[in-house]
């Protein structure tokens, strides 16, 4: 039977039919989902679309900043006070797919896509699930993240994490053979809290150097008590490599992105990105 | 099997059409309204070439769920000349040669509208960023860029026709 | 900007032109603009029906069933197409020219014989009905074993791929396993040579890419024709081949086309006409077939890989003395274009150089992978590649500039080619001399002296004795490697065929056969005629090449030769110098 579509008021009413019904597919943005119906992939089930505008509200207050999941990433860019996460927004497509991609899409877009699920993971984000109805759960990214990868699929509502002290604390690269757009040889997204004196809790994550987004534990370990400074630097490349495992595919080998890997994250790291 | 209606303006007229629930917006507005303007270039979002106006913003019709657009004004290429005036950027396409075999090209003056709706004074990246999700296998970007950076800059000194 | 040189071979042209090096609007650009130009899918049809095919997941296998009972009762389906609903079920593009033998299903049968082979055709009223549908088509498959490998699949005892050229390679006029050039005798030049540069080149294939996919509309017109609204290159092509598969005069079929969304070569195959015609002989509507994204990148042929073996023999004053060149195109599956591109590339060896002793063999090989096809200048561009990095290889192992080089062995009007044809409007020492000028690459003032014009013909026109195989014939796959045993002798210009065209008009109803040479046998002797003198002697070697010149070098300005004035026209080339 050809696809049906149904329409959720709120969210929880979305998380009802979700729970109720595990051939609904949630639409989001659509760049995902719109490409599997296009290509044969998604020919049976309901489509699911959402209108509630709390999905979509940007909340910043204080330190602590929540995205709807179905904020997309030009209203990222048109968010002054989030100006640290508009390198990871504008790396999502051109304009039009930036109009139409949403924050909770990006966490369910498969290796290469995904550069801003990368970002929110170097932010320690707090992925708020609703799995029926209910009030949303917060579970951690890389919690989520694994999940994911299990075939678990949950409503998103939306990710929350705390902005970083310094503006300079948060950096993000995303390495692309095609410019200004094309997918992802690698992605690199970095959180160093005292990035200019000494750097604790330092959190890295990679994109395309793994199937999912991945902590660089060997850096953050190799950067702890240290200044961004040429030896700090060499540590951190030196570690870089640690629990990578990355795929081959059309965009690179997966010998070309560990060369590379180190490379670039030394130039993040020196500012020279 | 059960179609179901959607309405929205196109390039300024009401329209209706009956869709399939799941349709994207381009099928509906190629085979449900004739409006052949947009290409159908990948169906993946990589082309551009399906490029649209959704309330003033810049789509992707081909991964648009149709239905979707209950309501909203859509632009497409068909509109953007003022009957037999052209629109400075389709005489600036003209003039710079930026349109060789034309299949892009529908994409590429709609995604240009938009980027000088918002920023009528692009810088060349800015401008190369603006087209940057829209793919030409003929020209290598280079007199698309001249043409849309004609306009404004022409638009910049007031010289706008 | 553009720019034209229009010193150069001045006095070789009227300077009358009225649109080269003008600005002319083209006159389909309104309709681009507009986005009113009519691109074959931009047309509405009443009852317009979609079409979707089932392709192979395997690189090589034996189809065991095919079931479409559930994909028949699905909705909206009207009509499902196999193998043997194709009237003409077996084509090869060239046939239209009596060109190779027919050997690709328009829908596989028994096997199929690459990753995305189309199997079985899905019409239905939507694209979504018709890919719900193709979803519940049943296939069960023997997997076979696979070739990827050029050479590999050329080996005594590799599975037979295609069954129509048992042996992998496609057969030249039904006898020779590959296209040959024979000019001198590379041994002997190999055997003066001071150095010998040898490599191999491998090259990817390339997919064109272009922005509107393979499609086609086609329905029932007036006057009991079909209306096919089709991408084509080639719209007659097409047409032709369209018409032999679902076996109808071509007079029933009317083409509509011209306005194609991105070509390169990769809309001549007809990949999509002949099913949309024959769904629309079968339901009587309108059927619409356009390859999605996906199919364009991974089954629309691409351009052929192509691995290159070249060595060259080369003079310490850095003349190229004796150039060798194998070839193995990778044709995938089936034939299509793949046999014109060999024939293509040895007409444009050794590139253009003149070099006295030059030999190569072009093979076209059968691999499971998607067949390849035209592109872009195939067959030269792949082996032009491999010819100008050969080139810099071959400058450096006789320590010359790279510039010097070319122009030292460029060839000239009046030199003889390897393919026995005077070479004439030659251009290439102008060529690097301009670009050594752009690039502030500073050269001699000798070679900037150097021009095609002069220095060419005399003992570089003569055609040199040249040791061929049995009876001119190509060694079969199992006795590859062969000595020669005969000589053609010097000063030959071509073999005369065994057969000769029944020439309409001439008196005894052929022609007159052609003086036929003696052939000689073959001595391998050492002592050979010295090859002719260099046409200028580069500066000594050095070890670096030297580096780009900090400001603009001064221009080039060969010598108009005054000996060169006459006008001859070439339907190529327009009216230029003989």
């Amino acid at each position: 039977m050809p696809l049906a579509l149904r329409v959720a008021q709120s969210l929880s009413e979305a998380a009802g039919i979700l729970a109720a019904d595990s051939r609904t597919t949630l639409l989001s943005g659509g760049t995902l989902v719109m490409r599997d119906v296009n290509e044969g992939r998604l020919i049976e089930g309901t489509l699911l679309r959402v209108t509630d505008p709390a999905w979509r509200q940007i909340q910043v207050s204080g330190t602590r900043i929540e995205l709807g999941a179905g904020a997309t990433m030009a209203a990222i860019l048109a968010h002054r006070e989030l100006a640290f996460l508009h390198p990871a927004a504008r790396a999502v497509g051109g304009p039009a797919i930036r109009n139409m991609a949403t924050i909770g899409g990006n966490l369910f877009a498969e290796t290469p896509y995904g550069d801003f699920a990368v970002a929110l993971l170097a932010l320690d984000a707090q992925v708020m699930v609703l799995a029926g109805y209910g009030s949303p759960r917060a579970v951690p990214i890389e919690e989520f993240l694994a999940g994911r990868a299990r075939g678990e699929a949950r409503l998103v509502a939306s990710v929350q994490f705390n902005r970083p002290v310094a503006p300079g604390d948060f950096r993000f690269l995303k390495v692309s053979r095609v410019k200004p757009k094309g997918l992802s040889v690698l992605t690199i997204a970095t959180h160093l809290p005292g990035s200019t004196s000494r750097i604790g809790q330092a959190r890295v994550a990679y994109g395309a150097m793994a199937p999912l987004p991945v902590r660089a534990r060997g850096v953050e370990r190799a950067l702890e008590g240290k200044a961004l400074d040429a030896g700090g630097i060499a540590a951190a490349r030196a570690a870089a490599l640690e629990g990578t495992q990355p795929a081959t595919d059309a965009i690179a080998s997966d010998w070309y992105r560990r060369e590379v890997l180190p490379v670039h994250l030394g130039r993040l790291l020196a500012g020279q990105s | 099997m059960a179609k179901v209606p959607v309405q929205f303006r196109l390039n300024g007229s009401d329209r209706a059409a009956f869709a399939d629930p799941a349709d994207n917006l381009l099928t509906v507005l190629r085979r449900g309204l004739n409006d052949f303007g947009p290409k159908y270039g990948c169906g993946q979002g990589t082309c551009g070439t399906c490029s649209v106006l959704v309330d003033g913003e810049l789509r992707l019709a081909c991964l648009t769920l149709a239905a979707s657009c209950e309501g909203a004004s859509i632009e497409t290429v068909s509109g953007m000349a003022d009957g037999p005036n052209l629109h400075p950027l389709q005489q600036a396409f003209m003039e710079h040669f930026a349109a060789q075999c034309g299949f892009c090209t529908p994409g590429m003056l709609t995604a240009a509208k938009a980027l000088l709706a918002r920023n009528p004074n692009p810088s060349r990246d800015e401008i190369i960023d603006g087209i940057a999700g829209n793919i030409c296998r003929c020209t290598g970007y280079e007199p698309i860029i001249a043409a849309i950076e004609s306009v404004a800059r022409g638009a910049a000194a007031g010289q706008r026709r | 900007m553009m720019e034209f040189r229009k010193d150069l071979f001045s006095n070789e042209r009227d300077d009358d032109l009225n649109v080269v090096g003008k600005g002319v609007q083209r006159q389909d650009a309104p309709g681009h603009v507009t986005g009113r130009s009519p691109f074959f899918d931009d047309h509405a049809f009443e009852g317009l029906l979609h079409l979707k095919v089932v392709r192979s997941p395997h690189p090589h296998a034996r189809i065991r069933r095919i079931d479409i009972s559930a994909a028949e009762r699905a909705p909206g389906v009207k009509r499902i197409l196999r193998g043997a609903d194709v009237p003409v079920n077996r084509n090869t593009l060239l046939s239209l020219i009596n060109f190779g033998k027919d050997d690709e299903p328009t829908l596989a049968v028994d096997k199929v014989r690459y990753i995305g082979e189309p199997i079985v055709a899905i019409i239905a009223e939507s694209e979504a009905q018709a890919l719900a549908a193709r979803a519940l088509v049943r296939l069960e498959y023997e997997p076979l074993p696979a070739v990827f490998d050029v050479e590999e699949a050329l080996k005594p005892g590799a599975p037979v791929i295609n069954d129509i050229y048992p042996g992998n390679y496609f057969e030249y006029h039904e006898k020779y396993d590959h296209q040959k050039l024979r000019f001198g005798d590379v041994e002997r030049g190999f055997a003066m040579a001071d150095h010998i540069v040898e490599d191999r080149y491998q090259m990817s294939p390339i997919e064109h890419a272009p922005t509107e996919t393979n499609g086609s509309i086609a329905a029932p017109e007036q006057n009991d024709r079909f209306v096919v609204h089709s991408c084509a290159q080639g719209l007659f092509f097409s047409l032709g081949t369209a018409a032999k598969i679902v076996n109808l005069d071509s007079n029933r079929l009317h083409f509509i086309g011209g306005t194609v969304g991105g070509g390169f070569g990769g809309k001549v195959d007809s990949l999509t006409e002949p099913l949309s015609i024959l769904g629309a002989m079968m339901t009587g509507r309108p059927v619409r077939y356009v390859l999605d994204r996906e199919e364009e990148m991974l089954y629309g042929s691409p351009r052929g890989a192509e691995r290159i073996y070249i060595k060259d023999g080369i003079a310490r004053d850095g003349r190229i003395l004796a150039r060798q060149i194998r070839s193995y195109f990778d044709a995938g599956a089936y034939t299509r274009l793949s046999s014109y591109a060999a024939i293509k590339c040895t007409a444009h060896l050794p590139g253009p150089y003149t070099i006295p002793n030059v030999a190569s063999d072009i093979y076209v090989a059968y691999t499971n992978r998607c067949p390849s096809t035209a592109m872009r200048g195939f067959g030269i561009t792949a082996v032009d590649f491999a010819l100008e990095v050969h080139m810099d290889k071959g400058a450096e192992a006789c320590g010359l500039d790279p510039m010097e080089f070319r122009i030292l062995n460029a060839y000239r009007d009046g030199d003889m080619k390897a393919h026995r044809r005077v070479a004439k409007n030659t251009a290439l020492i102008e060529c690097v001399q301009v670009a050594a000028e752009k690039a502030r690459w500073p050269i001699s003032d000798e070679a900037r002296r150097q021009s095609s014009l002069t220095g060419g013909g005399g003992a570089r026109a003569e055609i040199p004795a040249t040791p061929i195989d049995e009876n001119g014939r190509i060694n079969r796959p199992e006795t590859r490697g062969g000595r020669p045993t005969q000589t053609l002798p010097a000063g030959t210009m071509r073999i005369p065929l065994t057969k000769q065209p029944i020439m309409e008009g001439s008196t005894e109803n052929r022609p007159k056969a052609p003086a036929v040479p003696q052939y000689e046998p073959y001595r391998p002797a050492a002592a050979a005629p010295p090859p002719p003198a260099p046409a200028y002697t580069p500066p000594p070697p050095s070890a670096p090449p030297p580096a780009p010149a900090p400001a603009a070098a001064p221009s080039a300005s060969p010598a108009p030769a005054s000996q060169h004035g006459a006008h001859r026209f070439s339907s190529v080339f327009g009216t230029r110098r003989r």
